[in-house]
């Protein structure tokens, strides 16, 4: 009960949090912020993948492009509406990840892992050869367009009026709020307990009446709707797509923003929430602010490497990943649930 | 024909790289289960060391056995402080460190060596020779040698020296290789080492075909990958052929399918890959695996 309260709690401050603070920050910083909440769909997708059914994918960055051209295309081929665009975005990508759920079946944890990332590797030629719907390497160009409702300035929305980067701010997290709350609902009750049961002997799920087959494809089918969505938000936020929006590396950085969330916190547990909040803040603002912090590492150790070399980044972020999962291989995620279950274990106890 | 006979010839050339580096995936697989996903970059930092010897006055061949020897303790040093504290964790924490492994190489070698694309260096000349009214370039016969010299010396290695044979019962049963007295832990840093020489080998070889840059190898991993699987993972043999027969696939789909053309390359190569293990997981030379539950 009092984890619950916890639990409770701590996604009623999360969402007081990130309800508030636009009114806080800087609009440049707010468009960050918007960043983040991409990342965090997606690294939330990637947790109901890899935690509940331990399938594992590092391709997820192909599910975002798969959702970010879909977006990009209705807006600038058939004119839609950029908002119209994002559930039909979640529900191609799912579609497609539902469908490479079905040969999924067969692979096992590290044939998943090989396929997607040659999905990750190939994905880019494939856009780059249906130039006539994609754009080719040019890409297509969203700015401007009269379907894009924040149109670069501003937006009314229930007589406030927003500028348009915390028009996307707002956007990016109430999607992210209602696509949590969806798929906590979705799992808690008997789709999860047979996921769970499946990622941890599928033997012995399967002599209890779950199908493998539909429930493994189904969870296949839902973290890739996710990154399809945060791909469409982040087609809409940056108003332009072409290959390298979604490069080779995106998904790996979607799977290291994963591992720092914590794989396998359970929806609605304070790790689920908080883990993937810290996953995609770091992927958002190493990439800002690397060279930053290797100038400051380089006051005390002189390494005497250029901090504004393009690779900086990537160094911080191998060594973060290799930290993590040497020392808190259960992530910040993780972390945090295991306090959260003795801080209130220990509350109990002092009631009774 | 004769464009045949030249496209089967250049297929085997690129082949013979993907070979190389299918290899030392290959072994890396026997020893632990895991795909080293770092084994691609790895591969770049040695071409860039290789270059940067090159650069400083050295003749080709002399900073191709130094970079071959440096390969060696890195990739030594890198199982022991990298791979070591994971050694009995879950095969995908494995690859997930690799995949950190590989992050940071790559961020290493731009901020090292730069982006821009370097010239590499070829040992063979560029002209073409002709058999029978067939031009061949000498370069792609050159590749063809040297790794039907790396897989002979490899295979040597591992038939006939006793290091090769405790490495081989270290990969093939650890707990019986321990009790007399093989060290497994040490034969899996040797085993990381002599995969990290191979990397190298087919760093050097692409390098001068596809000019250097810190992403050279990543497209080259994935083919690598789909030569492994299909040869079998677990067969050194298999690798070497799945190569092979990968380069000359891509080569004449390349050449003879329009469509294809020089542009799909890399969905190819995935196509190859979930063939093999949705028909044939175990590859052409691989033994299946069969498991109790």
């Amino acid at each position: 009960m009092v984890r619950r309260a916890f639990e409770l709690a701590g996604f009623v401050v999360v969402v007081a949090i990130v309800a508030l603070a636009p009114r806080w920050v800087s609009d440049f910083r707010a468009f960050q912020l918007a960043s983040v909440g991409v990342y965090v769909i997606a690294i939330v997708g990637l947790n109901v993948l890899t935690g509940y059914s331990g399938q594992i994918s590092l391709g997820h960055g192909a599910f975002m492009a798969i959702g970010g051209y879909t977006t990009a295309i209705l807006m600038a081929k058939h004119g839609v509406q950029d908002l119209w665009t994002i559930p039909i975005a979640a529900l191609v990508a799912g579609v497609a990840g539902f469908l490479f759920g079905i040969p999924a079946l067969r692979l096992s944890g590290l044939y998943l892992a090989l396929v997607t990332f040659g999905i990750a590797v190939s994905f880019p030629s494939l856009l780059k050869k249906f130039a006539g719907l994609t754009g080719g390497g040019r890409g297509l160009n969203l700015f401007g367009l009269p379907q894009e409702t924040g149109g670069g300035v501003s937006v009314h929305v229930l007589g406030h009026e927003l500028t348009n980067n915390d028009w996307l701010y707002y956007l990016t997290w109430t999607v992210a709020g209602v696509l949590f709350v969806g798929a906590w609902l979705l799992l808690r009750g008997e789709t999860g307990r047979a996921l769970r049961a499946l990622r941890d002997s599928s033997v012995a799920a399967a002599s209890a009446g779950v199908w493998p087959a539909l429930y493994k494809t189904l969870a296949f089918g839902i973290s890739a709707a996710f990154a399809g969505v945060a791909g469409s938000l982040l087609a809409i936020s940056v108003a332009f797509v072409n290959p390298d929006t979604f490069p080779i590396s995106l998904s790996i950085t979607v799977l290291v923003g994963a591992v720092v969330a914590g794989i396998g916190s359970v929806l609605g547990r304070v790790g689920s929430y908080v883990g993937p909040l810290a996953g995609a803040s770091l992927i958002v603002f190493l990439q800002a602010y690397a060279s930053d912090f290797l100038r400051w590492i380089e006051k005390g150790i002189p390494l005497h490497a250029d901090p504004k070399a393009p690779g900086v980044p990537a160094v911080i972020f191998g060594l973060v990943v290799i930290v993590v999962m040497l020392l808190f291989p259960a992530g910040v995620g993780g972390v945090l649930d295991a306090l959260t279950s003795r801080v209130s274990r220990g509350l109990t106890r002092l009631r009774v | 024909m004769s464009q045949f006979f030249q496209q089967v010839v250049s297929g085997l050339a690129s082949g013979g790289i993907f070979a190389s580096l299918a290899l030392a995936l290959v072994l890396i697989y026997r020893a632990t289960r895991a795909i080293n996903f770092a084994q691609g970059e790895m591969a770049t930092v040695s071409t860039f060391v290789a270059w940067s010897l090159v650069h400083h006055g050295m003749p080709f061949w002399g900073a191709f056995f130094l970079t071959l020897a440096l390969s060696f303790i890195g990739g030594v040093a890198l199982e022991r402080v990298v791979i070591r504290p994971v050694e009995n964790a879950p095969v995908l924490t494995v690859v997930i460190v690799t995949l950190g492994l590989a992050v940071l190489l790559n961020g290493f070698t731009s901020v090292e060596w730069g982006s821009e694309v370097k010239k590499f260096p070829s040992p063979f000349p560029t002209r073409p020779i002709h058999v029978g009214g067939v031009a061949f370039s000498i370069q792609d016969l050159g590749v063809i040698g040297v790794s039907i010299a790396l897989v002979v010396a490899l295979g040597a290695f591992f038939r006939f020296t006793k290091l090769g044979l405790a490495l081989r019962a270290a990969a093939l049963n650890p707990e019986a290789s321990r009790l007399v007295g093989v060290r497994v832990s040490w034969m899996l840093a040797l085993g990381w080492g002599l995969a990290a020489v191979l990397g190298a080998v087919s760093g050097m070889m692409i390098a001068p075909v596809v000019f250097l840059d810190p992403n050279m190898m990543q497209t080259v991993l994935l083919y690598a990958l789909a030569a492994a699987i299909l040869g079998g993972m677990d067969s050194p043999v298999g690798a070497v052929v799945g190569g092979l027969a990968l380069g000359v696939i891509l080569n004449l789909t390349g050449a003879y399918v329009n469509f294809i053309g020089g542009t799909l390359r890399l969905p190819v190569a995935l196509a190859v890959i979930l063939l093999v293990l949705l028909v044939r997981p175990s590859g052409l030379f691989g033994r299946a695996a069969v498991r109790k539950v």
